[in-house]
């Protein structure tokens, strides 16, 4: 065994109702290696955000959770529109989300602060027109 | 660690093993094991969903039977609202609590009736600071005890106010002793009149080391017959209802959350919907502004339950011809109240079991989790269920736990036996 466990997931684009479907699994999972609630919420949080954000933001990508004996990692990968300004788009209430998105309740732009509220370490890699990698570090 | 004692049974002689229930359970908590249903009793939450499933009625809800509960000198019945959804054509509920009467109970105390002072209680409660919200309705223990095994960090969003089954226990047996002071309190009998296995579940365990006022539990389907036949008769009642619309309003989804009088409430039935609520608030993604959430298990709310004999939404359709002409409520609070009396609190709150934790050790875990993945990547994926776990990605856990011997699944087995054959046509 290698030193750490991965869960893999592909996250379908522009599939509402799938969308959320790995953070459940996660947290199954979580729960199995006997992790605190609080860590399980945090993990949970953190990746459920990070998925709709690729499905509505980015038509869908992967996510990969990767558990350590010291700390969790959770890495959300896209080949979406990239973001153009990180610094706005980590401000509370910053959204470009499309008046439909916005009608199913998604689009107050809280996504990102809580990603790096939840998490311990956050890293966001992107570029526009490639995509973006959010790195995302939860302590055990 | 089969502490806690539940209420869903199996018939052994009719289970045939036929694998429908191991698929429907919520929890995961059923196995086929030397070709019957087992149920892990640490994972069930009785939520009754097997016992509807069965195609074989091989599964039953444990009750105990009216007749063996002659002892009491005095026997005081507590329907569940839903009971008064049962009778086709019922036009006034007294007529249901004379039958009780007329079945052999002293005395008739209506679990609506506390269902109301519910109502008021947590009107109060909502208005409370630093409480964790959304409130959740603490009123079907079945999403309590999901709670407990699957979403701790909502333990605290439990309203903390005894369900109205439990008060109404508690108030009719302090009624009874104080009207009869001849008895003794064991001479009475307080007789829960349920729509579920579940709550008999509760009151046999509640959630941690507690006493329930209810002594005996019988099946509102077990009495059913017993009760019409008793108000055919037509006797005049001579009890009458202490509830008006909000108490009967329990009875079905929805009844209790918008008796608050508050918008901002959520309610939903049915088990796999009430799970998917949890999963959403424990995501945080809900509406900010929710205050109260009432779960039912069953779909319908309790009308729905398993010992019923009514079609859920049939009896919620009687309930709403019975309640029209009723007062909103009978039991208010005077206007100074302005808290929740201690006596009606409770802190008999689920704990969280992390019982599908694979070993006490975080890496014995991470080595165990990771023999379930490799394990899983052998099998076929179809969650046939012929091996006897529910899926394939149990079955590997199963395998992994040591619970069963890997070797069971006949989809990998056939597929070995074909590649062998193979390899023998080409030797010839
Ligand atoms: N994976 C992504 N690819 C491209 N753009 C993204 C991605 N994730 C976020 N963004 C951009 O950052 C903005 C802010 O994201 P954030 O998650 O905070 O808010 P939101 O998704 O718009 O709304 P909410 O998360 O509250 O529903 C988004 O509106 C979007 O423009
Ligand atoms: S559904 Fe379950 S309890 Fe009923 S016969 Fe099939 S295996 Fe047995
Ligand atoms: S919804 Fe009502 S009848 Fe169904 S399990 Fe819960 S308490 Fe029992
Ligand atoms: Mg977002």
């Amino acid at each position: 065994m290698s030193d750490h466990l991965n869960f893999h997931f592909t996250v379908d684009g522009d599939n509402f109702v799938s969308a959320g479907q790995a953070s459940v699994q996660v947290k199954k999972n979580l729960r199995e290696l006997g992790l605190s609630p609080d860590v399980i919420r945090k993990v949970s949080i953190a990746m459920y955000e990070g998925e709709i954000n690729m499905v509505i933001h980015a038509h869908g990508g992967t996510a990969d959770v990767n558990v350590y004996e010291d700390r969790i990692e959770i890495i959300l990968d896209d080949e979406g529109p990239g973001i153009k300004d990180v610094e706005l788009a980590l401000q509370e209430g910053y959204s470009t989300a499309s008046d439909s998105v916005r009608s199913l309740g998604f689009g107050a732009g809280m996504g990102l602060p809580n990603m790096k509220r939840y998490s311990d370490d956050m890293r966001i890699d992107t570029t526009v027109g490639v995509g973006t990698k959010i790195t995302m570090t939860i302590r055990l | 660690m089969n502490s806690y004692r539940h209420s869903v049974v199996l018939d052994e002689d009719k289970c045939t093993g036929c694998t429908t229930c191991i698929r429907r359970c919520p929890t995961e908590a059923i196995r086929i094991l030397n070709g019957k249903a087992d149920i892990d009793t640490d994972r069930c939450i009785d939520c009754g969903e097997c016992i509807r499933i069965c195609p074989h009625k091989a599964k039953k809800a444990m009750c105990s039977k009216f007749e063996h509960y002659t002892h009491y000198k005095w026997k005081v019945a507590l329907p569940a609202p839903a009971l008064f959804g049962q009778f086709n054509g019922l036009e006034d509920i007294d007529d249901v609590l004379q039958g009780l009467i007329d079945i052999g109970f002293d005395e008739v105390y209506e679990v609506a009736k506390a269902a109301e002072q519910v109502t008021a209680y947590t009107r109060l409660y909502l208005k409370t600071d630093h409480i964790k919200k959304p409130v959740i309705s603490s009123a079907c223990p079945v999403i309590s005890r999901l709670i407990s095994l699957r979403f701790p960090y909502l333990k605290d969003n439990i309203l903390p106010i005894m369900p109205p089954m439990e008060i109404a226990a508690m108030s009719a047996k302090q009624k009874a002793i104080r009207e009869h002071p001849e008895l003794k309190p064991e001479e009475i009998g307080v007789f829960f009149i349920s729509p579920c296995a579940a709550k008999v579940s509760y009151i046999r365990n509640g959630y941690s080391g507690f006493k329930s006022n209810v002594d005996v539990v019988i099946s509102m389907s077990d009495i059913y017959f017993l009760l019409l036949s008793a108000m055919k008769r037509g006797n005049p009642p001579t009890v009458g209802s202490q509830t008006g619309m909000i108490g009967i309003g329990w009875a079905s989804s929805g009844g209790e959350a918008t008796a608050l009088l508050n918008d901002n409430y959520l309610s939903a039935d049915g088990i796999e919907n009430c799970i998917q609520v949890l999963e959403t608030i424990e995501n945080g993604n809900i509406p900010p502004q929710l205050e109260f959430v009432e779960l039912n298990a069953c779909i319908g709310g309790c009308v729905g339950g398993v010992m019923t004999i009514e079609n859920p939404f049939i009896a919620k359709t009687r309930l709403q011809t019975v309640r029209r002409y009723l007062p909103v409520s009978r039991n208010f609070l005077s206007p100074e109240m302005n808290f929740v009396p201690p006596e009606f609190v409770t802190d008999d709150m689920p704990e969280y079991k992390p019982i599908t934790r694979l070993s006490d050790s975080m890496g014995e875990s991470m080595r165990m989790m990771s023999q379930i993945q490799q394990l899983k990547e052998a099998l076929p994926g179809i969650d046939c269920g012929a091996c006897g776990s529910p899926t394939c990605r149990a079955f590997a856990e199963d395998t992994v736990r040591g619970l069963v011997k890997g070797d069971r699944c006949c989809v990998v087995l056939q597929n070995a036996e074909k590649k062998t054959e193979a390899k023998a046509d080409e030797g010839n």
